[in-house]
């Protein structure tokens, strides 16, 4: 019997300029779920890509099952057993979910395709591996969860016995999170074997035997899971002590900044999904807006940045009304957004980072005179803003694409908080980005409070709303339907508000 | 080499490599077709460096191809596809060439009068196509075709109505407003060269400093790459949309006003569409959308239309093939995919070793 199914001795893998994995060694049991941990672009992804046949490493041997192979190609991955669940599918999305699997090892009859055997051989692994998929339902029609689920049983289909899943649970709902857990769980008792890659400690406590760290390239060892702890797991991949109770003195409210006054908001397909909304956040105050995701939370942020138009009700912002100006107008008024897609609205990802940088500001003096932008100028502030905040990035004129989330993350907060704005809209701020960002984040927020701003931080994660607000204003149904102190309330308190639930759970803070 | 790779060197080989298939190919079509490739292709060379005036008659050719292809690139820089190019310069060449011949004015005033009428023509011509996009989403590239039919039988239908002269063509404009250079024609053996060629290389320039320079030029590029994060850093997406087909207009105008003003004096009935315009979507791409490209690639395709005849004549080559080349060219562009593809397969089996 050999131990390993996968071993990965060594291995160095270098692109011009940088070494992306160096002196790593990762090697997985059969029928373990093994985590593969490290901070954003610290080479998790190159590693597997490695693994999967996409990236031929200069130095190092793979072997699995104890038998030494070549992987020049994915499609050796794929007969060697190795199936990859991308962190972004690769789904068509009008096909159905056989349609899908199927894709490009379509079982043939005569020429035609055999669709329904397709689709019983698909319904039997998703009851054999209670995955609950409905095998004719379409892509476009079905949620974030049941899409992986879809890119699972297409590895299964493919007759993978070693999964790797490349951060399953960034896109899911805590439910789905539960239910995505049980499903490795079942994977396991199959005999399959599980290559875990995430950032998220909780979950590999939860799910996970055994771990290996990478930091900045370089492997840093595996350790067992059990016996381990999230600080001793987040030391060993940040590589120094993390401390994950946000440091924060007691607010001292003063002066109103953001008054939203019964705002009314309409989404793209034109129903209301801000109700006769009133919010207020004051200087020195951070107000954490909790609630389940898609409860016009969205909607909400786009209104007050001026991305969005309110139907009716105002908005104000230091006395200044600012309901249906432009969102340069809005922005100049005082506000600095942290944008919740930042690949979408935050960055031009194929301008450099310097340019990112100086996104909102290029038009102004000293960067502009009469219509010429003086690159050198802007090049030089970006530079100075990019050590400031500490963005790791080869140079100023890299482009932004290339950075990880983390770093891009942080170039944004430099461009937005380094404009001194009077309100801080941070809309899931630290989505996807790994302890060290999101400590450097939370850190931030409450820096920016201190000095006397006010912040709104949107977020998803109760965990997040809790550690870093002052006050937490739960939404639900474009309605605030509470305001509590973050210190009085528990997470099952704020779970019933955000649900719909009574208003007498928690007292509302006048 | 990995670092060549990745870098603009390689930027600069794909299109070396296409142009290097595209005559390869053309080649072996010559030897299919019975003709002798090195025979045709030094014929080729000599009729556009072999004397003088077929040098100036290629840069003559380039000229309008230089302004078209930045045109098309200034639409592309900011996520637009100018396919409309064709019809803002037979607006531009038409307009200029009335205002050359309906005012009465001295040079100083004229001529730039004239060029900068052949520009607002086309930037209207582009502006229509922008503001339909910018205010009703209706996609540009439907719109710019269309507008190219409307171009070339509107200007057939006004010189027909008022301003024929002799055959199907107006009157000659005013020396005021003329181009014509005596000086560069002698220098090259009275060639139809003319002092439009340098207007052409300062409009490289002058695209090189919007786009690269300017607060306008920062923000177009943005709006090109990314529509919803310009939109939150509080750029005019649509205004942004509107000023680059018009600018691009513009430049597609006074390239038709070289033709115009410089190189035939006259504007005339157009039996079909001149194809400035459309080569200027060949050379834009050959150039990738960058102003020193822009001009050599004007250069190549200006002296392979110009070449072709001494082909014919002297290797009694037809001229379709240069068309045929020139096609290949941007087919082996186009498909640079394969080619960066089969580069890193060169690179990669090296490193290997």
């Amino acid at each position: 019997m050999v131990e390993y199914v996968i071993e990965m001795n060594d291995i160095r893998k270098e692109f011009p300029g940088i070494v992306a994995n160096d002196n790593i060694t990762l090697q997985v049991k059969q029928g373990e779920i093994h985590a593969l941990l490290g901070e954003n672009g610290a080479g998790k992804s190159t590693l597997m890509n490695v693994l999967f046949g996409l990236y031929q490493p200069e130095r190092g041997e793979i072997k699995v099952r104890g038998e030494k192979v070549n992987i020049n190609d994915p499609n050796v991955a794929n007969d060697l057993g190795i199936g990859m669940v991308h962190q972004h599918f690769m789904l068509v999305q009008n096909f159905s979910v056989t349609e899908n699997i199927i894709l490009g090892s379509e079982p043939t009859s005569r020429g035609t395709i055999n669709l329904k055997k397709a689709e019983k051989d698909v319904q039997e692994i998703s009851d054999r591996y209670g995955l609950r998929v409905d095998p004719r339902a379409k892509i476009e029609d079905i949620s974030v969860g049941m899409q992986q689920r879809a890119e699972i049983l297409k590895t299964l289909y493919r007759g993978a016995e070693i999964l790797i899943f490349d951060e399953p649970t960034a896109a899911l709902t805590p439910q789905e999170i539960k239910e995505l857990i049980q499903i490795m769980n079942n994977l396991i008792k199959e005999g399959k074997s599980i290559i875990l890659i995430t950032h998220k400690l909780k979950e590999i406590l939860q799910v996970c035997d055994r771990c290996t760290v990478i930091r900045r390239g370089v492997g840093v060892g595996t350790v067992e899971v059990e016996g381990a702890t999230e600080s001793s797991l987040a030391e060993m991949m940040v590589g120094r002590e993390v401390s994950f109770q946000v440091e924060k003195g007691p607010a001292s409210p003063k002066e109103l900044v953001l008054d939203v006054k019964d705002l009314v908001v309409e989404d793209s397909r034109g129903v209301d999904v801000v109700n006769k909304l009133n919010l207020q956040v004051r200087e020195g105050e951070i107000i954490g807006l909790a609630g389940v995701d898609g409860n016009g939370q969205t909607e909400l942020v786009e209104a007050i940045t001026g991305l969005r138009k309110a139907k009716s009700g105002t908005i104000s912002i230091s006395g200044t009304d600012t309901t249906s100006l432009k969102p340069r107008k809005v922005t100049e008024t005082g506000i600095g957004h942290i944008p919740q897609d930042r690949h979408k609205h935050g960055l031009v990802l194929d301008f450099t980072i310097g340019e990112n940088v100086l996104l909102q500001t290029y038009y102004q003096k000293p960067f502009t005179n009469t219509g010429v932008l003086n690159y050198n100028l802007m090049y030089e502030k970006a530079k100075s803003l990019i050590e400031e905040y500490d963005v790791r990035t080869p140079s100023e004129k890299t482009q932004a694409r290339a950075l990880s989330g983390g770093n891009q993350q942080k170039a944004i907060i430099a461009r937005e908080v380094d404009r001194s704005p009077n309100l801080l809209v941070a809309a899931q701020p630290t989505r996807g980005l790994d302890v060290g960002a999101i400590e450097f984040i939370h850190r931030k927020l409450i820096e920016e409070r201190d000095k006397g701003r006010a912040v709104l931080l949107v977020s998803l994660e109760l965990e997040e709303v809790m550690n870093v607000s002052d006050k937490i204003a739960v939404i639900y149904e474009g309605e605030i339907v509470a305001i509590v102190n973050s210190d009085e309330t528990t997470e099952q308190e704020l779970g019933l508000l955000m649900a719909g639930g009574s208003k007498e759970a928690g007292e509302p803070a006048t | 080499m990995k670092n060549f790779m990745q870098g603009r060197g390689f930027n600069i080989l794909i299109p070396l490599i296409a142009i290097f298939f595209g005559f390869a190919a053309g080649a072996v079509i010559m030897l299919f077709s019975g003709n002798n490739p090195i025979e045709g292709y030094s014929a080729l060379i000599a009729g556009i460096i072999g004397e003088p005036y077929d040098f100036g008659e290629t840069l003559q050719r380039m000229t309008p191809l230089i302004f078209s292809g930045l045109a098309v690139a200034f639409a592309f820089r900011t996520g637009l596809l100018n396919i409309g190019v064709e019809g803002q310069l037979i607006v531009g060449w038409f307009t200029s060439v009335y205002v050359g011949l309906a005012i009465e004015a001295p040079m100083i005033i004229h001529l730039p009068l004239a060029i900068t009428a052949g520009a607002v023509a086309g930037a209207l011509w582009g502006f229509v196509p922008g503001y339909l996009k910018a205010r009703f989403q209706v996609h540009e590239v439907i719109v710019t075709i269309m507008m190219n039919y409307i171009a070339m039988h509107v200007t057939n239908s006004l010189i027909r109505t008022y301003l024929l002269d002799s055959g199907q063509r107006t009157g000659f404009i005013n020396s005021t407003a003329s181009l014509e250079s005596g000086f560069l024609s002698e220098l090259t053996q009275f060639s139809r060269l003319h002092w439009g060629f340098f207007i052409a290389a300062a409009a490289c320039v002058l695209m090189w400093f919007i786009l690269w320079k300017t607060k306008k030029g920062f923000e177009l590029r943005s709006v090109g790459y990314n529509k919803n994060a310009s939109l939150y850093a509080g750029m005019n997406v649509n205004a942004n949309i509107i000023l680059s087909m018009s600018v691009s207009g513009a430049f597609a105008g006074a390239g038709g006003a070289m033709v115009g003003l410089g190189t035939y004096q006259y504007a005339n009935i157009l039996p079909a569409f001149t194809n400035i315009g459309f080569d200027g979507i060949a050379v834009a791409l050959l150039g990738a959308s960058t102003s020193v490209g822009i001009f050599l690639a004007a250069f190549l395709f200006g002296g392979l239309q110009q070449g072709a005849n001494m082909m014919q004549s002297r290797a009694g080559v037809a001229p379709e093939l240069v068309e045929i080349i020139i096609a290949l060219i941007i087919f082996f562009v186009a498909s640079s995919y394969i080619i960066r593809w089969g580069l890193g397969r060169l690179t990669s089996r090296k490193g290997d070793k």
